[in-house]
């Protein structure tokens, strides 16, 4: 029996030997449904493109003014990173240090990774480290929070609208496509790609 | 054949599974390798390096630990206030719960579903499932193993979403930041908060699925 035929599921350990799917296709395992691989169309060009827009994204949404609040004549212009300044300087370095590292450091190193791993593997080379750097992407995935960040934002602005004058700034509309952007290149992302640029000695 | 937690799995009917072919997955690259240790016991996959295990590492015990910790941390998570507003000469302290019922009493209907959903019904169903997750598993049960793999999906999932709150603190905090007129302090509420929903994703990234149908494979 060759093991490459087949994948086991995460979830029941069922083996299942694999098919080639349709463009777009998920295979689900066959007692527990959990998700065994799928395929994406272009997922290389799609993922890539999505991450570099996001990359510039995040770029914009961190040095540009993110909001600016009104009140009593007094005006408050802030970033996305101040509030975790503002945490960090009330005795709060824990918290800070979370927010930073779940809101834009994670999200941030995934985009930049998946950049540094499939530029080159569109002109047939293969980046220095490849396969530790992809594990560690996959492995943050779920620590990086941008959607959860952006409702935050929301739910904060309304709760401030009464109190005072809040002005959006460019950062704000950058951090609103930015999730479009992170979730369209986790959806056109087939991790298969990049594993199958490896070769296994068994 | 493999073993998992020191009992052999026995061949026949059974599913065919990856440990009965004495396969093991790698959780990165999905590749199924032979099962092959080095000398010190530890395998890795032959594609992608990760450490491969026939079943999480110390699944049960781990994530049981790190269940008791949430537990533990949800008291003062829920108790003590997250922030503090100074507006209009006035401070006033909210936890979790008041700040949901700040927006209900406000109109703010959709907002305070939104909250009460995160911050309140995600976390305790995290800590109630995953319990029950650990105690079917120790008593080896049989039954309901696709709506038990299923509440671990869902489980895994939704985890991440409780952290809302923790973000309003923060931008809380950036925008009302004006000396004396009104002034946003975080307070020691989020900071186990926050320690909760982390703790909470270990925890469930620590119980191992596959252990709800081992028994089975025992079984039969």
């Amino acid at each position: 029996m060759n093991p490459d035929a087949y994948i086991a599921c995460l979830e029941c350990d069922l083996l299942h030997r694999r098919r080639p799917l349709p463009p777009n296709g998920v295979a689900t395992c066959s007692r527990c449904g959990a998700l065994l691989y799928r395929t994406r169309r272009n997922s290389l060009d799609r993922t890539l493109a999505m991450a570099i827009c996001g990359v510039i994204l995040f770029i914009v949404a961190n040095v540009y003014p993110f909001l600016t609040l009104t009140y009593e004549g007094q005006e408050q212009e802030t970033t996305l990173i101040s509030g975790i300044i503002a945490l960090y300087h009330q005795g709060m370095p824990v918290l800070a240090l979370l927010v930073l590292a779940t809101g834009i450091f994670f999200p941030l190193l995934e985009l930049v990774g998946l950049t540094y791993i499939l530029l080159p593997l569109k002109y047939n080379r293969k980046p220095w480290g490849m396969a530790p750097i992809f594990r560690v992407i996959r492995n943050l995935q779920p620590w990086g929070m941008t959607e959860v960040f952006l409702l935050g934002i929301l739910v904060s602005i309304v709760k401030l609208a009464d109190m005072a004058t809040l002005v959006p700034g460019l950062a704000l509309y950058a951090f609103l496509i930015l999730i479009f952007v992170v979730a369209a290149t986790s959806a056109s992302l087939n991790p298969d790609i990049v594993w199958e640029q490896l070769t296994v000695d068994h | 054949m493999g073993t998992i937690n020191g009992r052999s799995l026995k061949s026949g009917t059974a599913a065919p599974t990856a440990a009965r072919a004495g396969l093991m997955a790698c959780h990165d690259c999905r590749l199924l390798a032979r099962m092959i240790a080095d000398p010190k016991g530890h395998a890795h996959c032959p594609r992608c390096g990760a450490p491969l295990h026939w079943r999480k590492p110390d699944s049960m015990t781990l994530s049981l630990v790190l269940l008791i910790t949430a537990i533990i941390l949800y008291v003062p998570a829920n108790v003590l206030p997250i922030m503090h507003t100074t507006y209009l000469g006035k401070t006033q302290s909210d936890t979790i719960l008041s700040g949901v019922i700040y927006f209900m009493t406000t109109g703010s209907w959709h907002i305070a579903i939104i909250i009460f959903v995160a911050s309140i019904v995600v976390p305790a169903l995290k800590l109630i499932v995953l319990a029950y997750l650990l105690i079917s598993v120790k008593q080896h049960a049989t039954s309901r193993r696709e709506e038990r793999t299923r509440f671990y999906r869902i489980i895994e999932s939704i985890g991440r979403w409780s952290m809302v709150d923790i973000y309003v603190v923060t931008v809380m905090v950036a925008l009302m930041n004006l000396g004396v007129l009104a002034s946003v302090e975080a307070g020691w509420g989020a900071f186990y908060f926050g320690a909760v929903v982390v703790i909470t994703m270990f925890a469930v990234r620590s119980f191992d699925p596959r252990l709800i149908w081992d028994e089975m494979e025992n079984q039969r």
